[in-house]
């Protein structure tokens, strides 16, 4: 079962895996102009850095790797928090959530 | 993990993470967001990691996703909005060049020759067999995957452990702070 396509699937494979998912989400936050998405892009990044984190436990048969995704994960949610409170601040001010409407520091 | 399960499961968590990015309003992308989260899931589960796809799908998944969500219903931002620049057309191209480049990147560092540091002697392996008092557990399951996450959680982090406790109250507090309205005039704001 373990060799039906020919292929063992090895910690290289989670690691192409990341690389993709990191890649669309900074692809996605460079070309999203809304701030919610551009949020949802940053979560992408950090969940494909868990899955290397996570890979990189198996690979060295070390459960440190999974408590770096713990403190990954708080890190997050944390950021998400004072992110969404942000928005909505920003929101009450000036009735728009897209980044391009956020230039007072323009030159 | 079993190649086929491998492999759909990256096909549903890379469409996923596309869909994030192109969906035009943000409450698809949001459940596109779940359906990678929880495809991730899976990937931890098959890397011996059963806690951390549980905690994966409770927090990500649920709590996170939903507070998303909530934000979005709220702000009524799901509509009536441009989803990529309009002001910017030379963004696109740029942005979609310099994520080729990093994925370009990340896997020539991937595929080609990486060593890990040496292992050192003290660490918390995953499939350790249990062990009361130097003694093997006869009897017991030899992959206890939750107690070696527990054991370096609480010895070698502890202390960032107890770190981000006042972080995340760091953060509550912010959030309450930013998000409330407040009950004093507002002084009036100079325009430019």
């Amino acid at each position: 079962m373990s060799d039906m396509l020919g292929v063992v699937i090895g910690t290289q494979h989670y690691f192409v895996v990341g690389a993709l998912l990191f890649t669309i989400g900074s692809t996605g936050l460079l070309l999203r102009r809304n701030t919610i998405v551009m949020f949802m892009c940053v979560e992408l990044m950090l969940n494909a850095v868990n899955l290397t984190f996570v890979a990189f436990a198996k690979d060295l048969d070390d459960a440190a790797g999974q408590a770096a995704v713990f403190f990954t994960l708080i890190v997050a949610a944390a950021e998400v928090a004072v992110g969404l409170a942000i928005i909505v601040a920003i929101f009450r001010r000036r009735q728009g959530v897209t980044a391009d409407d956020v230039d007072l520091m323009k030159g | 993990m079993n190649p086929v399960l491998f492999f759909v499961f990256a096909i549903i968590a890379v469409s996923g993470a596309l869909g994030v990015v192109v969906a035009r309003n943000p409450v698809h992308s949001a459940l596109f967001l779940v359906m990678t989260m929880v495809t991730m899931a899976g990937f931890f589960l098959g890397l011996d990691a059963p806690l951390v796809a549980i905690v994966q799908i409770v927090v990500y998944a649920s709590a996170i996703v939903v507070l998303f969500l909530f934000v979005i219903m709220l702000l009524g931002s799901d509509r009536g909005e441009p989803a990529f620049s309009s002001e910017h057309t030379f963004q696109r191209p740029v942005a979609i060049l310099v994520g080729v480049a990093s994925f370009v990147a990340l896997l020539v560092l991937t595929l080609g020759h990486w060593q890990t540091g040496a292992h050192t002697a003290g660490g918390f392996p995953i499939n350790a067999v249990p062990t009361v008092g130097g003694k093997t557990v006869s009897g017991a399951p030899a992959t206890d995957a939750i107690r070696p996450l527990a054991r370096v959680l609480f010895t070698r982090f502890a202390w960032p452990f107890e770190v981000t406790a006042v972080l995340l109250v760091v953060a509550v507090v912010g959030a309450v702070v930013l998000a409330r309205r407040s009950q004093r005039p507002r002084r009036t704001e100079t325009t430019a």
